[in-house]
């Protein structure tokens, strides 16, 4: 099944530059699957653009504690591979937001290349995003996804050289990840965030000229993303996002508490 | 049959590979250029062997075990002394020669994880040697059961990081070995102990412990007249001391080569460590291998008495040899393993380490279809002081 009118490529068509795309990560199954797929549908409605939704891993040597912890809430109360797609199909059937399934190629492998990018593609996945994959190691995935019509999203970081960067352009669909700051993932002092990222984005902004450009790593507030993402297309937040539904999961109105913060996240204070 | 593995791609067959951050891509193509460049200068080959001799005690002693060879009554057997090694085990030919790789490449800042302690005391030793920073992310479960290398390691000035995410055992201290790796990409050199890991880790670290293998070569030669063996044993975890005895004797086709992995309580239960023999291939610390994992691609938990083989996954070009069926691996339980120390210290006055037991043990398989004219070398890794708690307890 070829998909004609991939939902990311139409996001970023439709964009017109006022306000900048904002993308959040969620681990599939946390706090548990039912609420992801509330979380996500709630996410539409307070000004979200684009979801990654993680597919938990045993090991994840790219990630902070923050997604540790969520990725292992996740795997001990049994999330599946089939589930984190019903999660998707769930979604489906009441909305059209751009969904990206994010996570270690481990999981992927075992569950088949060939199923996975079938199932993917069946339930309304619109790309994916694997970490441990670097465009050498594409080759594994790349044919399959293709067959599929489900773009993959590659990263560049700062230490990322010009070059590279411009082969990494040639090679993702959708968007480029721009890796603000080297480390794993998880919310940083804005400042320490801003120092070394300014000269990063200029490189970023002359090499990646093919795709929309969104940057995450380290981001956890409005003025965060408004200062990191200024010559960007958009920002992707995440472990703020995990650490907030931490915080308030299981009160009473904890979604609600959640989706305030997604609308300080892309407006700014209420 | 020539042997020129891996490619330059970093792949031994479908094993191996760079499957790792885009972060940490610039710093391997680094660490690879400054490997290749190193490897081939004659100024860092007599550095590193200068060290290996004067320091580390090599070459180690090639014993021809007579009182195990008449327990027996077969073919001769042969012991390659890495247990006489500094720090006792073969993990000090490895540290030295990444170290020396460290400094050359200006990096000052040493991290490295261990499971057992020993790779984490061998770099702690070459972090002392050369007056470097070093610190060492070690499972806080592990650093109970392995309290004397924790504070071996801190009396020579290293810091030991516990880590309490995940099974708190060597998989998860290779997570976060690999955490402060991508965070401090500059300044940080990261030394793996064993054959594991990205390109080109997996090819650095046998290269320096194919000294194992080349030593065995010439010393063999010497006491009889050959160079190659008919039979070689090794113990298997990561695989480190295996590949360094193995790979100088991969295209002498003669050679009948067997790696010993940990079965635990057996390769049929769900406390084992028995890799090749249970595993399916996956993607686990950088690198395409066989591992142990569920259905979901979850990785397991491993078990084994030795800490040192107590590892889901194992190295790419072990893989390879396994499915290319060059080198045999069998699956060695606790209890065998228990009854390898035992002989071995009754018949040679050798207590050997938990893991080296496990290649003591296949001899009870392996001698009666040997002959008395053939010869068994067995890679004696490490000396077994640092396992008599385990040893005391299980007796």
């Amino acid at each position: 099944m070829i998909q004609t009118e991939n939902r990311i490529a139409q996001l970023f068509e439709r964009h017109d530059g006022s306000e900048k795309i904002m993308s959040l990560f969620l681990t599939a199954g946390y706090p548990d699957p039912q609420a992801t797929v509330d979380l996500i549908l709630g996410f539409e409605e307070n000004g979200v653009d684009l979801v990654e939704l993680g597919m938990p891993f045993s090991d994840p040597l790219a990630d902070g504690p923050t997604i540790q912890y969520s990725s292992n809430v996740a795997i001990e109360q049994g999330i599946t591979m089939k589930k984190i797609l019903h999660i998707v199909e769930q979604v489906r059937e009441k909305s059209q937001i751009p969904i990206i399934l994010m996570g270690y190629i481990n999981p992927v492998l075992r569950y088949g290349v060939e199923a996975f990018c079938r199932d993917a593609a069946n339930v309304g996945v619109d790309g994916l995003i694997i970490p441990d994959i670097p465009i050498e190691e594409s080759g594994i995935l790349k044919e399959e996804a293709e067959k599929k019509g489900l773009p993959i999203i590659y990263l560049v970081a700062p230490n990322t050289s010009d070059e590279r960067m411009r082969k990494i352009d040639q090679q993702s669909q959708g968007f480029v990840y721009c890796v603000s700051v080297t480390g794993v993932t998880g919310a940083r002092e804005g400042d320490e965030v801003a120092k070394s990222v300014q000269k990063f984005i200029d490189r970023v902004k002359k090499n990646v000229t093919k795709n929309p450009k969104m940057v995450g790593f380290g981001i956890k507030s409005h003025e965060d993303a408004q200062r990191i993402a200024a010559d960007m297309d958009g920002f992707i937040v995440g472990s703020a996002l995990i650490d907030t539904i931490r915080e308030h999961y299981p009160e009473e109105g904890w979604k609600d508490e959640v989706f305030a913060f997604v609308r300080r996240l892309k407006y700014g204070k209420e | 049959m020539k042997y020129d593995l891996p490619t330059k791609e970093g792949y031994y067959g479908d094993f191996g590979g760079k499957f790792v951050p885009e972060i940490l891509i610039p710093v391997l193509e680094e660490l690879e250029a400054a490997y290749e460049d190193a490897w081939n200068d004659d100024i860092f080959q007599k550095e590193y062997h200068q060290l290996l001799n004067e320091y580390v005690g090599r070459p180690t002693k090639l014993t021809y075990a007579n009182r195990l060879t008449d327990h027996y009554g077969k073919a001769k057997i042969y012991l390659k002394r890495e247990d006489l090694c500094h720090t006792g085990a073969h993990k000090i030919n490895n540290a030295i020669g990444q170290i020396l790789l460290a400094q050359r490449m200006g990096k000052d800042r040493i991290i490295a994880e261990t499971g057992a302690g020993q790779h984490g005391v061998a770099t702690a030793t070459a972090c002392a040697k050369f007056g470097v920073d070093c610190i060492v992310y070690m499972g806080a479960e592990d650093m109970e059961r392995q309290k004397l290398n924790v504070e071996r390691m801190r009396l020579l000035g290293t810091e030991v990081r516990p880590v309490t995410s995940g099974s708190q055992t060597l998989k998860d201290a290779t997570n976060e070995a690999i955490r402060d790796w991508v965070t401090n990409v500059e300044d940080t050199f990261y030394i793996i102990g064993s054959v594991v890991g990205p390109h080109p880790y997996p090819k650095m670290v046998r290269n320096f412990h194919r000294v194992i293998g080349d030593e065995t070569r010439k010393q063999l030669a010497e006491a009889e007249g050959r160079e190659a063996p008919d039979y070689l044993l090794a113990c298997v975890g990561g695989g480190s001391n295996a590949i360094g005895i193995f790979y100088p004797y991969i295209e002498d086709e003669s050679v009948q080569m067997y790696g010993l992995e940990a079965a635990g309580l057996g390769a049929d239960t769900d406390k084992t460590a028995a890799t090749l023999t249970i595993g399916q291939p996956g993607v686990l610390h950088g690198s395409m291998s066989y591992l142990l994992h569920n259905s979901e691609g979850q990785i397991q938990l491993a078990h084994s008495i030795s800490a040192g083989l107590d590892y889901p996954g194992i190295g790419p070009e072990h893989s390879y040899l396994h499915k290319t069926k060059r080198v045999k691996y069998k699956a060695i339980t606790d209890d065998q393993a228990m009854e390898g120390v035992k002989l071995l210290s009754e018949t040679e006055g050798i207590i050997p380490a938990l893991e080296t037991a496990h290649a003591i043990a296949y001899l009870e398989e392996l001698m009666p279809k040997t002959s008395k004219d053939e010869i068994v070398v067995l890679n004696c890794s490490g000396r077994g002081d640092k396992d008599m708690g385990t040893i005391s307890r299980n007796i």
